[in-house]
This record gives C-alpha cells, sequence and structure tokens, in this order.
C-alpha cells in the first residue's frame, strides 16, 4: 500500500507492505541509517525518532502509522549550517563511544531541550532512561545534554526548522 | 618530552601527544553518518534468516524444506545436509573444540541453528523459516552445571568419539600440597561458596555480516561485525579451506562488542555459503532475541574460596574450587594455554603465600561462549572472588574490610611481584590507590553515617573492591589463539608533505582508536593528530594482529605504534643528518625536529625530513628512500593495572530496592593518552557492575527454556540504575611498554560488581548472597534466607 509521509522536510511516498516497520522503511526504503535496529522490544531506543515533534520508537511503530505526519531522524539535526548544541555537547563531553545508541539518544534529548531548557540532572536521567547506552555509563551523557542546554542560547540562530516544539 | 609532561597544542588547538582530546570519529557519528555492518547495503544483496530450535536437546527427525523453497522470494534454503557436502556443516571453536554450523544430528540448545533461507528481502527470508517443518525428538537437558557429571546426566556431545561424559577439562594451577598444610595449621579458615552467573555482553548493535563471493576473480569480501578481523580471515581460510589471499574481512564501525564480537558465529559462515550458492551478496543481521539466546554469553562459574588467616587478619593461603559451564560447545576465545584463561590470577592483589585452584568446565545444553563481556580472559571471575573472600574474613573477623585489605595488599617494595601461580606483575602502588578512593569517599565518615543510620533504622551500605588486571596478551611464546601468537603488527607512512597514515592491526567498536592511536603517533614524532590518519578494521589494509579485545589495543598495538614511530623518527635522524651535512651523532630531538647541538636554529623537522626522503636528497649508502616503517609488537608480558573502588548503596528493606548512591573508582592504568577517553571507558564499566551486580542473570527454566530473551527480560542499567561516577587515579608506568601504558578497557567491569555485591551485604549485615542482586532476592536475605538458590531460575 501506498504510504506518504513528510521525513526530514521532504515529502516521500513509496509502496509498501502495511507490517513495515518503520525503523526498516526509514533504514532500507529511504537509506536513512543512522536510525538504528536495536532490540525489537521499544527498550533500547537506539531507533529513536520523532514523529510530529515527539519522540517514539520506530521499531515497533508501522510505517503505514507515520502516514501524514512529519518524522524527523538524526540526519535532520545538522541540516548543513552547523552542529546542533545537543551534537556539540556529545562531542565535546564525550558523550558517545561506539555511536550506535547516540542518534535515539540524541533524539531524545533534543526533544528534552525543547519542552525544558534548562534540565537538572534528574529530569535528564529520567527522560533517557528509554534509551540504553552500553559503553558510556551514561555520566558523559548527561554531562552533553546540560552542556547543550548552557549553550542552547548562544546557538538559536543557527535552530534547525521544526526543532522548536 | 617525557609523558608526564603537558603537550603542546597543535594549529587545530589537539595537544601533540597526550591530553583530552575530542574524538575524530564523532564526526561522522553524530550524523547519523557511521557505516555499521547493517548499513552496508549492495546491489543485488539478498538477506539471511537463521531456523532456530526451539528445544535444549533433540534430535533432529526430520526437515522438510519445499514449502520454503517455493517461496517466490526465497533463494536458497541451507541445511546442516548441504552443508555436509560442502564439508561445513560443522566448525572449528577458538577453544580446538567444534561447533555444529547447521545442525545434522541433534540440536544441543535453544536457539541452535537448524537452517539458513536467503531471500529477497528481510521479512520475506523470515516468513520462509515458517514454512520450514522440522521434526524434533526431544532428549533430556542438563542445564545446570552441578548435575552435568552426575551419572544419568544425558551425554550432550555424543557427536566426540569415546565421550562418556560432560566433562571438557579439569585444570589446576598452584601447588595443593602446601595449601592444604597452610589450611591444616591456620587459626582462620573461611570458606565461601558462589556463583558469577551466566550473563551477556549485549551489545546495542546485534551480531551479523554482508558477505559478497565474486565468482570470477574468486574474491570473498565479508563487512561483519568482528573484533578480530585478522584471526577471522585465517580462520575462513582453515575452515572453508578457501585461499587466504582472496578473503577480505572488513570490520565497518561495530556498535560495541565487549567480547561479544571475537567469534565466528554460524550465522557469518551459512551467510558465506548462501553468497556462494547464489552468486549474489547476502546479508545475515541477527534481532536482539538471537543475540541473547545463541551468541557468545560470559561467566556461569561455580566457585568455592577458602582464605587461611591469623586471627588478626594475615592472610595466609587461598583455595578454590570452580565449576565452569561452557555450553553445548566448548567456544571460549583465550589463549591456548590457560583453558580457564586467566582467572589463573586468582589471588588478586594480595600477598598470600601460597594458593591453589581447581576449575572443571562441563557442557551444558546451554549456548556456548564463556570468555566476554569485557572480562579479560576471566579475570572478572577471578576478582570478584577474592573480593568476595577479602569481605567473607573481614566479616568472621568482624574486621573493617578497608582495614584487612591495607594490611594485605602487595605493597611497593614487592614489585615486579611473581603470584603463587607463577605470573609476574609489572608494577603497582596498592596501598596509595586505595587511601586514594577512601579519601574521595570519605572513608572514615561514611563509617560515621552508616553508624547513624543504623541507630535510626535505616540502611546504607559501603562495599569495596580492589583488583589487579592482566592486560595486553601476550607474549608470543605463551599466548595464542588457535596457533595464532597474539603479536601485533603496525605500519606507519609520512607522507612527502609530513601526512600521515598508521595502520593498525586491531580495530575499534567505540574505544576511539582513531584518536588515541594519532595521539601516540604525535606524542612521538610531534606530528599534529589531526595530521595523522589511523587506518583499522580492513584486512587488505592493515598489517596482522589478533584484534581488540582483552583489553589488549593499548598494550599491545599502542606499544607496536610507539615502537614504529621511534623507527621513523631514527630514520628521519639519518635524513636529517644527509641534508644538515653534519653526523647523526650531532643531532638532538625536540618535539617534532632534530637539530644540531648546540645551534639550535639549525634543524629540520619532521615534515622537512618527509619531503626530504621523498626528494632528491643524496642518501648515506644503504638508506632507501621515504619515510616509511614497520613493526610486529611482541609484548615481553602483560601489563597490570589495578585499582580501588568503593561503592555507598540505600537498600529499602521494606522492597529490597538497592540503590546505588555514590560509586568512587581511583584507576592507575599508567599514563592516560587521552584521560577523557579513558575515563569514558571506566564510566562504561562501571554501569556493566551495577547491571551485573543488580540486575542480569540469563535464566533457564527447567527445560533449558531461555527466560531471557529480550531486553524486556534481561535487563540493562539505565541512566536510573546509575549514580554520577567519581573517578580519580593514581599512575604507576608499565616498566616494560615504550610508553607505560596499561590498558583500562574492561578495568571497571572487572572491579566494580564486587563493590557494590559488598556493599549491600553490608548494608544487610549478611555474609552471602547471590547475584544479582534483584529486589526480590535482597528481599528474601532480608528474611534470613540468602543462600538458598537451588537454581539460577528467577521465581
Amino acid at each position: 500500500m501506498d504510504v506518504t509521509m513528510n521525513v526530514n522536510g521532504d515529502e516521500v511516498t513509496r509502496d509498501v507492505e502495511p507490517r513495515l516497520l518503520l525503523v526498516h522503511f526509514l533504514r532500507d526504503e529511504l537509506r536513512l541509517t543512522g536510525t538504528h535496529w536495536g532490540c525489537d522490544t521499544s527498550n533500547c531506543g537506539a531507533c529513536t525518532v520523532w514523529i510530529d515533534q515527539q519522540p517514539v520508537k520506530s521499531c515497533t511503530t508501522l510505517a503505514v502509522m507515520a502516514g501524514g505526519h512529519d518524522v524527523r531522524t538524526v540526519e535532520d539535526l545538522d541540516p548543513g549550517t552547523g552542529l546542533d548544541p545537543v551534537q556539540e555537547g556529545f562531542m565535546l563531553e564525550h558523550g558517545l563511544q561506539c555511536g550506535f545508541c547516540t542518534p535515539g539518544m540524541m533524539m531524545t534529548a533534543r526533544w528534552l531541550l525543547d519542552k525544558n531548557p534548562d534540565p537538572d540532572e534528574a529530569t535528564i536521567r529520567e527522560c533517557i532512561s528509554g534509551n540504553i547506552c552500553r559503553c558510556t555509563g551514561y555520566e558523559n551523557i548527561v554531562r552533553a545534554v546540560r552542556w547543550a542546554a548552557n549553550h542552547e542560547a548562544d546557538a538559536t540562530a543557527n535552530q534547525p526548522e521544526g526543532a522548536s516544539a | 618530552m617525557t609523558v608526564t609532561e603537558e603537550a603542546p597544542l597543535s594549529p587545530a588547538g589537539n595537544p601533540m601527544g597526550f591530553g583530552r582530546m575530542i574524538r575524530k570519529e564523532d564526526a561522522r557519528f553524530l550524523r547519523g553518518q557511521g557505516n555499521y555492518v547493517d548499513d552496508v547495503n549492495l546491489p543485488g544483496m539478498l538477506h539471511g534468516a537463521i531456523l532456530r530450535s526451539p528445544y535444549a536437546h533433540a534430535r533432529i527427525v526430520s526437515i522438510d524444506t519445499s514449502a520454503a523453497e517455493a517461496h517466490p522470494k526465497v533463494k536458497a534454503v541451507i541445511t546442516g545436509k548441504i552443508l555436509e557436502t560442502l564439508k561445513l556443516a560443522w566448525m572449528p571453536t577458538l577453544s580446538y573444540d567444534v561447533q555444529s554450523v547447521l545442525c545434522t544430528d541433534k540440536v544441543r540448545f535453544q536457539g541452535q541453528e537448524v537452517a539458513f533461507v536467503v531471500a529477497e528481502d528481510r521479512y520475506s527470508a523470515r516468513d520462509a523459516l515458517e514454512l520450514i517443518e522440522v521434526e524434533y525428538e526431544p532428549l533430556p537437558t542438563v542445564f545446570d552445571a552441578r548435575h552435568a557429571l552426575d551419572a544419568d546426566a544425558p551425554i550432550i556431545r555424543d557427536d566426540l568419539d569415546g565421550r562418556t561424559d560432560n566433562k571438557i577439562y579439569d585444570w589446576e594451577a598452584g601447588d595443593k600440597a602446601k595449601c592444604d598444610e597452610v589450611f591444616a595449621n591456620a587459626e582462620v579458615v573461611v570458606k565461601q561458596s558462589m556463583i558469577y552467573p551466566r550473563v551477556h555482553p549485549a551489545p546495542l548493535e546485534t551480531c551479523g555480516s554482508v558477505a559478497s563471493m565474486d565468482k570470477v576473480t574468486g574474491q570473498l569480501t565479508v563487512w561483519t561485525t568482528t573484533q578480530a578481523p585478522h584471526a577471522h580471515r585465517t580462520l575462513y581460510a582453515l575452515v572453508a579451506g578457501l585461499p587466504e589471499h582472496k578473503i577480505r574481512i572488513i570490520s565497518p564501525d561495530i556498535g560495541g562488542g565487549f567480547g561479544n564480537k571475537v567469534g565466528i558465529y554460524p550465522g557469518y559462515v551459512c551467510a558465506v555459503v548462501g553468497s556462494i550458492l547464489t552468486g549474489k551478496p547476502v546479508k545475515w543481521m541477527e534481532d536482539r532475541s538471537e543475540n541473547l539466546m545463541s551468541t557468545s554469553f560470559a561467566r556461569d562459574y561455580h566457585m568455592t574460596g577458602e582464605i587461611a588467616a591469623t586471627k588478626d587478619g594475615k592472610m595466609l593461603g587461598l583455595r578454590v574450587d570452580v565449576l565452569a559451564d561452557h555450553g553445548a560447545f566448548n567456544g571460549v576465545a583465550q589463549p591456548t594455554k590457560y583453558p580457564a584463561g586467566f582467572f589463573h590470577l586468582f589471588t588478586g592483589s594480595y600477598d598470600y603465600p601460597v594458593a591453589h585452584c581447581n576449575v572443571r568446565a562441563v557442557y551444558t545444553n546451554k549456548a556456548p561462549g564463556g570468555v566476554a563481556y569485557a572480562c579479560s580472559f576471566r579475570i572478572t571471575e577471578a576478582a570478584f572472588l577474592v573480593e568476595r573472600m577479602v569481605d567473607c574474613l573481614a566479616f568472621e573477623l568482624k574486621m573493617d574490610p578497608a582495614e584487612l585489605r591495607m594490611k594485605n595488599l602487595l605493597r611497593p617494595e614487592q614489585f615486579p611481584y611473581t603470584t603463587p601461580t607463577g605470573w609476574e606483575y609489572d608494577s603497582g602502588d596498592y596501598p596509595r590507590a586505595l587511601k586514594e578512593a577512601m579519601r574521595i569517599a570519605g572513608y572514615d565518615e561514611l563509617r560515621r553515617e552508616q553508624a547513624e543510620k543504623r541507630a535510626a533504622g535505616e540502611t546504607m551500605g559501603i562495599g569495596i573492591s580492589f583488583f589487579t588486571e592482566g592486560v595486553g596478551a601476550g607474549p608470543r611464546k605463551h599466548m595464542d589463539i588457535l596457533g595464532l601468537g597474539m603479536a601485533d603488527g603496525c605500519e606507519l607512512r609520512i607522507h612527502p608533505t609530513g601526512k600521515a597514515q598508521l595502520r593498525i592491526s586491531v580495530q575499534s567498536q567505540g574505544q576511539g582508536h582513531e584518536t588515541t592511536f594519532a595521539q601516540i603517533v604525535s606524542h612521538e614524532l610531534g606530528i599534529p593528530p589531526e595530521d595523522i590518519e589511523v587506518i583499522h578494521g580492513d584486512t587488505d589494509n592493515t598489517p596482522f594482529g589478533l584484534g581488540t579485545y582483552g583489553s589488549r589495543s593499548t598494550p599491545v598495538s599502542g606499544a607496536a605504534a610507539a615502537v614504529v614511530a621511534r623507527r621513523i623518527k631514527d630514520k628521519a635522524k639519518i635524513i636529517a643528518a644527509a641534508a644538515l651535512e653534519c653526523s647523526v651523532d650531532d643531532l638532538e630531538w625536540e618535539h617534532g625536529r632534530w637539530f644540531v647541538k648546540g645551534d639550535h636554529d639549525k634543524g629540520q623537522t619532521i615534515q622537512e625530513s618527509a619531503f626530504a626522503a621523498h626528494g632528491t636528497l643524496e642518501l648515506p649508502e644503504g638508506v632507501e628512500g621515504h619515510l616509511d616503517a614497520s613493526v610486529v609488537y611482541d609484548p615481553p608480558n602483560l601489563t597490570y593495572p589495578f585499582g580501588a573502588y568503593i561503592a555507598v548503596v540505600d537498600v529499602d528493606m521494606g522492597t529490597g530496592h538497592v540503590k546505588v548512591r555514590r560509586f568512587i573508582a581511583v584507576d592507575d592504568c599508567g599514563p592516560r593518552i587521552n584521560p577523557m577517553i579513558v575515563e569514558g571507558q571506566v564510566h562504561g564499566g562501571l554501569a556493566d557492575g551495577v547491571g551485573m551486580a543488580l540486575m542480569e542473570v540469563m535464566a533457564f527454566d527447567e527445560n533449558g527454556n531461555h527466560l531471557g530473551g529480550s531486553f524486556m527480560d534481561y535487563l540493562l542499567p539505565t541512566s536510573m540504575e546509575c549514580p554520577s561516577w567519581e573517578l580519580g587515579e593514581t599512575v604507576t608506568p608499565s616498566p616494560h611498554h615504550p610508553i607505560g601504558a596499561k590498558g583500562v578497557g574492561e578495568s571497571a567491569t572487572v572491579g566494580s560488581p564486587a563493590a557494590i555485591v559488598n556493599a549491600v551485604l553490608d548494608a544487610l549485615q549478611i555474609r552471602h548472597a547471590e547475584m544479582p542482586l534483584t529486589p526480590a532476592v535482597v528481599w528474601r536475605a532480608i528474611q534470613g534466607n540468602p543462600l538458598d538458590r537451588p537454581d539460577l531460575a528467577i521465581e
């Protein structure tokens, strides 16, 4: 069946099986491989993307459920005008090692900061608790999000379109 | 430049040597541009899927693949019978056993590989699995190692000639007679049994590969989740009889390894066979359930320790008995001479005059593996045992566990120290590390707080562990895997403009090799790290070596990088002398430049030497042009990093819930090349410790059914279970490593579980309870029944 959705600002239409998962649609159909497939059960969050500015686990979302909606993936965080403060925070605070959880983690973090520009450590920890990281022990991810919060004001000029909830 | 001096900054603001440097590899990961195996997409690529056994032990009566073959999108269905015709139904393991690729006789664990389907897309491949009909005849199972040697236990490996039991090996180390004598005369003997449960490394990226056989050229290219691409290439050559020069293994970006990606899995072999049979590239990518149920697990050690001591707490001897559960095939990846890996280092950080250890390993109806999850070839199990035992002794003697450790830790003047089982620790100052951890923790203040809380009816615990790691395997004459010596090659090319490419034999699963190794070369040569490209993970473009696991990259390959850079420096000296028309003896080195002694302005930078080496400069007799070098580094010994950890926990006596309030980790891994990366490695390992101590266990029911086949059942620590880590350091360089570095990747995983368990037991004021200390286990311990765990099944 045909499904049409807006992905990172572009309208895309594809003929897909109704059972196709959104994560596979993004990765295999659109070749947006920044979104990762980690667990199948919504536990790990490596597949986190936004639908209509809300983070969802794309491994347990059907592609057709995103029909008519706006989908945003990690590839849109840096639209070519410079890194998003969240990306910069992850880089400067060493918030990533193998990089596999990073796209989902950053999509969750970006959502949090749009909703709450000045989250404390407990709020950040609770917010990212649906995203598992096996490398960092979370410490530097928390610092990365705090870095982004502290530097958000400097970067508003570079804010990508659709980034504010 | 010495290792402790602060490095000058490069034009890009990076340290020209050691120091905090933002990682080079981050640029692609931050943008979703990493290239993991599942991101590889080749023209005409097909997809494979594996049919797995629902039984833990069952004879295969028949397999009917006709309906699957009739599926319009299926290109091939492969069974063990087909593999038999290719002599690939069985493959060697890394421990001189064999493992079934696709089952021909009987399945031996739940999740074992039975058939492989190749189809046009991944969904169709899975659909076709449903169409394969397999008739099984269930057999009795043995999944508890303690019953594997019972007289009536089913024989799991009847494929091996003459097998009448499930024993794999019986191995011992140390002097039993001397040890028994010490125990017979000791004032105090404390004995404790404990289980290090079966856990799983669970990297966030599962295992998989894309195999592409070019029928015209005979070239096989495999993109695969491997921590050891060169070893895999040789193994494919040995297993499949393919010519090694026609095999290229590419380990692209890897989403975490932790030992899960060292061995060769049946799915990798099936993808290769699938590509050979169909003439198309074939991708196989397992799902999470397959990863947890069939790939290399960790631990599963049933251990009994005994300490002999004086009444005032001087340790006199250590006796250990281990029952090791290796699963259905002996697939451990470790140096051949050490069947129980480096469990051999079981005396840990203490001055035991005598020690003895016996390890019996058995087959069970569970998945194979055993050496994984950042275990440093089973030092994790040894460190846990010895640190639990020390706390048991402290419990019985009513001594403070810090005081007891301080009394028995090896002293700085004992180094280099030879253990009772013959291993030589290179360097260490253990009391200094423990004191530093106690200082950061505010240990005395914590004990005061604990006393006040106890008086008020609240429960907090303080737990210590001190570990000694042995990493950097290893000296060729002692250490090999399947006959391949554990030395590592390294090549450095300085281009005419002074930019460099470093080719290393190890590869990264997130450790940041592209940054750290550039810093090593920068430290040696003064070339800015941004001008040094580190090439890894591709057998066609890197020298041979055994790969990244056992914290061996920095101790072995890092040493190779330093040594190859020194060769370049030596050659640059000859070139500079020729260019400056002076003797090499007249030259002196400063960071990045040779200059004439007494005439500082007269000199040549390494970049100028590089251009001269590629130019027309007349070189001395016997000196070749260009500025390249290669080495093979054979480490003279392991390096022995160590650390002191303190955990502070609060226990809810109503629910049994444990909250890790603080965790203090003082690590000594020698000089830190990039302190930011080192701290990140430690953070990750500490989270592993929280997981193993409190959450993680691969449980099985009485029929061998796996009860932890997804992340809904196999619990990993999240940001909520982890505290904000408090790190400290001491620096004791390795005397035999070119830059003194010791390796740190697994230290925290090795050292942290015991600290947390000790803290919980300290809170409850009981001697022992088994990991993982889930609320149910803790609650039961609170009720006075901590030891009664007849099996590991979750109630």
